[in-house]
This record gives C-alpha cells, sequence and structure tokens, in this order.
C-alpha cells in the first residue's frame, strides 16, 4: 500500500528517487521533418517535397520546400536537420561552380551523386543531419534517381522516398511502380502524367498520416526541355 | 619542390603524415569544404567526443536518429577451379529497409574483386579508394597490384581509424601470379588469408551450408550451387539478409558475373526438392 509517508516533498517516491548527477548534453541536431520523393522515368525525373518545417510540438513555417535545383537537369531533396540541408546545398552550388570553372562544364546527375558521397563522407565521425536524394536525367537523357544515407551510401534507383514519411510511402511506391506483390499485372511503363497524379496522392496519404508532413507540396518534373514547378495545397492541420 | 609536391610525395619534416605512414589523417572539427583539391584526407569530429559514442548519444533525443545502412551475408571460397564470391543485397537502417537491391561486390579491375557487409557507406568509400590506390598502382608500376598487397592497402586504412566506430567486413579475391587469392579484412584491421570466409550478421547460416557441402574438386556448376545455396539459407534465417544472390566467379582469365536470382525463388526451388 502506497501511503503519503513514502512520497517526499516534491511528489516524487522517496525510496525511488535517483539522486546522482545527471548528464545533459547539448546536442547539435534537431529533426525538423519533411518528406521527400523521387521517380525516374524514361525521359524524365520528378523531385517532390512537402513544405512543411517542424520541430517538435511546433511548426516553423509552411513554406519551406525541400528541394533544390542544382543544374538544369538535376534537383535534391534534403529531408532531416534543416541547419544541414542548408550548409550541404551551399557546399555544393559552390563545388558545382568550381568544376564549371575548371572544366568547362556541367556537372553530370552521376557525378553530383559520386560527389555527394564524398563530401558526405568527409563528415563519417560528426554527420550531417540529412537525408538525401539526387532526382535528374543522366547522360543519355533517362530519368535518373540516387538515393542517400547520412554518411554517402548511395546507388541508383528508379524510385525512392525519404524523411518522416518514407517508411510509409515506399511500399506504396513499391507496389504502384515496382508491381511488386502483385500477381497477373501487366507492367506498364510510367508516363510523366500518371507519375505526377501518382506523387500527388501518394503525398495527400503521407500528410494524412504522419505529423510532419503536411501544408503544400511542391513538385520538380524534370524533362530534357527544363524543370517545371508546380504546387499543390495539402491539409493543413 | 615542385614535382615532389605534384606527386603527393611529403618531406620528412612535414609533422601530418599521409594515410599510409600510419600515423592517422588530419582530423578537424571543422572541415575546410573549400580546400578542394587536398591530397591528405579531412575528416570531421565533433569536439571532445569520442567519435565512436558520439551517434549512439544522439539517439537519446526526441526525433533525431541517424541510421546508417546495414546488415549483410556474403561468403566466398576458393576451389579447383578459382574463387566463387556470393553477396546478398539488402541495406537496413535501424529495422527500415533502406533496399532490397544494393550491389556488395565492388570490381576494382578485371582481376580483383572486393565484397562489403557492416556499414554500406564505410564499405563503399574505402573499397572506392582502395581501387583508385590500386590504378595507381598499375600506372605508377606498370604490372597489376597483388592480391596481398592490395588487401594489405586495405586493412592499413582500416589500422589508421582503429577505435572510431568504422564497421567494415571485406573480402578481397582476386587472381595474380600466386594463383587465385582470398583475404579477409575487417575493420579492426585483421587480415587473414584462408580457402573460405563468410562475413555479415548472416554468416554463421552460411558457414554451415558450405562447410557441409564444400570439396576441393567440385565442378564449376556445383560450386555455382552451392553458393547460391549458402546465401539463399542465410536470408531465409537471419533478417538483416535478403534481396537476390549476387554471385561472381573469379578464374585465371579474370572474374565473370554469374548470375543475379532472387532468394524467394530460389527457397521456393530447394523446398520443392525437399518435400
Amino acid at each position: 500500500m502506497l501511503s503519503a509517508q513514502n512520497f517526499g516533498e516534491s511528489g516524487k517516491m522517496k525510496e525511488y528517487h535517483y539522486t546522482g548527477p545527471v548528464e545533459h548534453r547539448f546536442s547539435p541536431y534537431a529533426f525538423n521533418g519533411g518528406t521527400v520523393l523521387a521517380v525516374a522515368g524514361e525521359d524524365f525525373a520528378i523531385v517532390a517535397s512537402d513544405t512543411r518545417l517542424s520541430e517538435g510540438y511546433s511548426i516553423h513555417s509552411r513554406d519551406s520546400p525541400k528541394c533544390y535545383k542544382l543544374t538544369d537537369t538535376t534537383v535534391i531533396g534534403c529531408s532531416g536537420f534543416h541547419g544541414d540541408c542548408l550548409t550541404l546545398t551551399k557546399i555544393i552550388d559552390a563545388r558545382l561552380k568550381m568544376y564549371k570553372h575548371s572544366n568547362n562544364k556541367t556537372m553530370t546527375s552521376g557525378a553530383i551523386a559520386a560527389m555527394l558521397s564524398t563530401i558526405l563522407y568527409s563528415r563519417r565521425f560528426f554527420p550531417y543531419y540529412v537525408y538525401n536524394i539526387i532526382g535528374g536525367l543522366d547522360e543519355q537523357g533517362k530519368g535518373a534517381v540516387y538515393s542517400f544515407d547520412p554518411v554517402g551510401s548511395y546507388q541508383r534507383d528508379t524510385y525512392k522516398a525519404g524523411g518522416s514519411a518514407s517508411a510509409m510511402l515506399q511500399p506504396l511506391l513499391d507496389n504502384q511502380i515496382g508491381f511488386k506483390n502483385m500477381e497477373g499485372v501487366e507492367h506498364v511503363p510510367l508516363s510523366k502524367d500518371k507519375a505526377v497524379q501518382l506523387v500527388k496522392d501518394v503525398f495527400i496519404s503521407a500528410a494524412e498520416r504522419d505529423v510532419y508532413t503536411g501544408d503544400a507540396l511542391r513538385i520538380c518534373i524534370i524533362t530534357k526541355e527544363g524543370i517545371q514547378e508546380q504546387n499543390i495545397p495539402l491539409r493543413k492541420d | 619542390m615542385a614535382l615532389a609536391a605534384v606527386c603527393g610525395v611529403q618531406c620528412a619534416s612535414e609533422p601530418f603524415g599521409q594515410i599510409f605512414s600510419g600515423k592517422q589523417a588530419r582530423l578537424f572539427d571543422r572541415p575546410n569544404h573549400f580546400s578542394f583539391g587536398t591530397k591528405i584526407q579531412e575528416f570531421a569530429v565533433p569536439v571532445g567526443n569520442e567519435p565512436s559514442s558520439f551517434l549512439r548519444s544522439c539517439d537519446r533525443e526526441e526525433g533525431v536518429r541517424i541510421e546508417l545502412d546495414h546488415g549483410t551475408t556474403t561468403l566466398a571460397f576458393k576451389f579447383r577451379h578459382g574463387v566463387i564470391v556470393a553477396v546478398d543485397s539488402r541495406a537496413s537502417a535501424g529495422k527500415y529497409l533502406a533496399s532490397n537491391d544494393v550491389n556488395k561486390v565492388i570490381e576494382i579491375n578485371p582481376y580483383l574483386l572486393g565484397t562489403m557487409s557492416g556499414s554500406a557507406a564505410d564499405c563503399q568509400y574505402w573499397e572506392r579508394l582502395l581501387a583508385k590506390e590500386c590504378r595507381l598502382y598499375r600506372l605508377r608500376n606498370n604490372h597489376r597490384i597483388s592480391v596481398a598487397a592490395a588487401s594489405k592497402l586495405l586493412s592499413n586504412m582500416m589500422l589508421g581509424y582503429r577505435g572510431m566506430g568504422l564497421s567494415m567486413g571485406s573480402m578481397i579475391c582476386g587472381w595474380d601470379k600466386e594463383g587465385p587469392g582470398l583475404y579477409y579484412v575487417d575493420d579492426n584491421g585483421t587480415r587473414l588469408s584462408g580457402r573460405m570466409f563468410s562475413t555479415g550478421c548472416g554468416n554463421g547460416y552460411a558457414y554451415g551450408v558450405v562447410d557441409s557441402g564444400y570439396e576441393e574438386d567440385m565442378t564449376v556448376e556445383e560450386a555455382y550451387e552451392l553458393g547460391c545455396r549458402g546465401i539463399a539459407h542465410a536470408t531465409h534465417r537471419d533478417a538483416y539478409s535478403g534481396g537476390s544472390v549476387n554471385m561472381y566467379h573469379m578464374r585465371e582469365d579474370g572474374w565473370i558475373k554469374v548470375c543475379k536470382e532472387d532468394v524467394s525463388d530460389l527457397i521456393h526451388r530447394y523446398r520443392e526438392g525437399m518435400f
């Protein structure tokens, strides 16, 4: 039986109250939420992200997209810790300029991906807390998606979701684009319009169930004509 | 001396050695990303913190979870007709499956292969660096690097960062003047030559299967079947291995990629033979 005598002044139970030193450490990281998605097609690529910037229980901004245009044929989506996202994109922009000045040509998507891997690995022991996905066109004009982990491991994919709702979106993409776990279905290649509609539907689902995803959706469609942007509103709650 | 600087040769008075001198490469708390073309590796390290426990300590914070891609089964064995290398293709980040379609074999040159297990980023980075060093060796010495030397380069790289939390278990397989070569190298700096190795969290299952079916004078078909079985059964029981089996055969005239088979199909095939 718990009696009033067992409780100390602050209401904590006397016998089970820790009284030693406690370590509080400054954390250099914060989690700012957000979801990023990229899909590669035959001659196009799509990079999409939501625009909500949150921290804990607050929303800092409803208009903070996570797609950044790098070149005319490449867009990167970065989610995780916003401070590291900003620094990382600044560093990538600087390196792109330097490459252009030394080599007199723009970096290709594959080269940007390889470079980003080494940039991320140089911080192996103090990582950039960013989940990156690069979408663009390769040298042959085909769509390419490269997905990264925070320390630089990467590979080329057809589609990838990253960020807070990635675990919810990736299985849906596996089923709709990869035709996984479906029997007797014809594997139709993805057209650009169908891909854009799928991305919109997928983000609407994410906004329903993930608290860090919502407000608006920014889609960047990359084709050989250039990069086209669309903004679609999502749930604001 | 201008030529020495271009070739990257350090003078004896230089306090910080390059990575192969056995000392650690420079560690900064703020890496200078704008000193491009640096010949010495620079890694950022959190100030005042022990690097290997820093990432784990971050997990306590609300929502911040830095999970790196991990997990594998790989195996390789020598037999009369060369070396068989078989790997799975799964990468997991914590309990989330980041990808079921990762390439865990790096093709260093037509006579040298490296496998990857442990942390995906560590393996990709250091083996890519090994490929660069092997290429430079070939250009400087006009003959291909031996398997023993290549594996020594990799193990020295690992020794330079011992204790800092790298995670890599790799097998360097090749065919050089001594014949077929197979070395196991890991993040502690261990370097072992042997006839058969398996690495990764599924290695116990693979060892059991391959040990029971191994014979020195197997035919090539039997060896392919054994490699596939080893990986397939390991993926069946180990949660962190799966996807498909990528198999390579290292022969006297170079390696060939044998197959890429989905493990679910393989397990069904084996099941049918059982009952």
